[in-house]
């Protein structure tokens, strides 16, 4: 005989894990701390090397010039590079973070720019490494990444900013994460060099953001004048419809910058 | 994740959470009813995909704290990357014995600080004066820090 089994629902005493609650709060807690934060702009690329991380410090840096009030996220959990960009360790980025009751606080970097960055926190020369049976890691490496994003957003004192700059690894996965974290996916920036080979990486990644929900901003063409030879920034705004906002030659002045933080408004 | 107990028809409640060893957790249930008790026990990739979630199995008894995740699961952290809130450290806060201070020594220097907060946090909310390695003991089991 069958035995009569009542569905989860219909068990309603007090559940004491409350793990759906849990997560609620997780995702409060994050929309909480980017209640005080009026732009997040996720930089991305589907391609690694095109110079993600320099765009994003160097805007960062003229955007704070023009006194906005700026930070950067490093997203980069394997590979972050924005404290040197941002010269952070000049303003006291070396140091420990200071950590209080709710929130850690963000280093300081050039021109007034706040950041956060797995830089900061590992030791030198070592990689992200996390606690875990080592067999299979990649099962639960994604979630424990997602896990650490997640924390940077809604543990960081970010206070008050213009912009909240999200320096994207190569591909899409970091992507979908911040949009799924935050109350509203993100504007992105495109970031790409002039090659097709670029264009094919950026226009499949440009996609992936758009179906998430993305606003695309724009793109920069960074190593113009190069070597690098191709209209891939013409090709994609054509294609998707949206502006270049700065060709970046292989030496910028403050003014590319200036110009480029002048497009974001 | 509910249990239900069949013979009784009620929903079993959440009874404790153990890390016995192996990398598993045990998270026992009773019935309410019979007083029946059952354990759910996963084994260390499913203990490691609830600890990469940030979720407490039994619910949270501390409030969150920060970079939490960052702090507990890196293992390459640096042994000065944060520094804690002097303020909550000083005034009346509770002693250390030797033998506490040693133990808390031995906890990794990227989440000392933070771990050396819930425990002070602990004693002053059971009013308890002095932190010795029973204390952590009991904090442990209570707050579920098995994983710090």
């Amino acid at each position: 005989m069958a035995l009569n089994i009542r569905t989860y629902r219909d068990l309603t005493e007090p559940d004491r894990s409350a793990l759906v609650e849990q997560i609620g709060a997780q995702r409060r807690r994050v929309a909480d701390r980017m209640a005080a934060v009026r732009h997040v702009v996720a930089v991305l690329s589907g391609k690694g090397g095109v110079g993600k991380s320099y765009v994003t410090a160097h805007l960062a840096r003229a955007l704070g010039r023009s006194g906005r009030g700026v930070g950067v996220l490093d997203a980069d959990l394997n590979g972050p590079t924005i404290p040197r960009l941002l010269d952070a360790p000049a303003g006291g980025g070396e140091g420990p973070r200071p950590a209080h009751a709710d929130a850690v606080e963000a280093a300081a970097g050039a021109d007034g720019v706040k950041c956060i960055s797995m830089a900061l926190l590992l030791r030198d020369g070592m990689p992200l490494a996390f606690r875990g049976p080592d067999s299979e890691s990649f099962v639960w490496r994604g979630a424990l990444e997602a896990a650490v994003l997640r924390e940077f957003l809604a543990d960081v004192a970010w206070g008050a900013l213009d912009f909240l700059l999200v320096d994207l690894p190569p591909g899409v996965q970091r992507f979908a994460e911040l949009a799924e974290l935050l109350p509203a996916p993100p504007a992105a920036l495109i970031v790409t060099i002039p090659t097709p080979e670029s264009a094919d990486a950026v226009r499949r990644a440009l996609r992936a953001a758009l179906e998430r929900g993305a606003t695309a901003l724009g793109v920069v063409e960074n190593m113009v004048g190069g070597p690098f030879a191709g209209s891939a920034a013409d090709d994609l705004a054509a294609e998707f419809g949206i502006p270049v906002l700065a060709r970046i030659p292989w030496h910028p002045t403050p003014d590319t910058w200036a110009g480029l933080a002048g497009r974001l408004g | 994740m509910k249990f239900l107990c069949i013979n009784c028809d009620r929903q079993m409640v959440f009874e404790e959470r153990q890390l016995p060893g192996d990398g598993t957790l045990a998270a026992a249930f009773r019935c309410p009813e019979c007083g029946r008790c059952v354990a759910i026990l996963t084994n260390p990739m499913e203990t490691q995909l609830v600890a990469s979630l940030g979720v407490k199995i039994g619910g949270r008894t501390v409030p969150a704290q920060p970079m939490e995740t960052v702090r507990g699961m890196v293992v390459t952290g640096k042994d000065n990357a944060f520094v804690e809130d002097g303020k909550r450290e000083t005034g009346n806060g509770p002693m250390w014995t030797a033998e506490a201070q040693e133990r808390l020594a031995r906890v990794p220097g990227f989440v000392r600080g933070m771990v050396k907060r819930i425990y002070g946090d602990y004693a002053r909310d059971h009013g308890i004066a002095e932190i010795t390695p029973t204390v952590m003991d009991a904090a442990r089991s209570e707050l579920g820090l098995e994983g710090m």
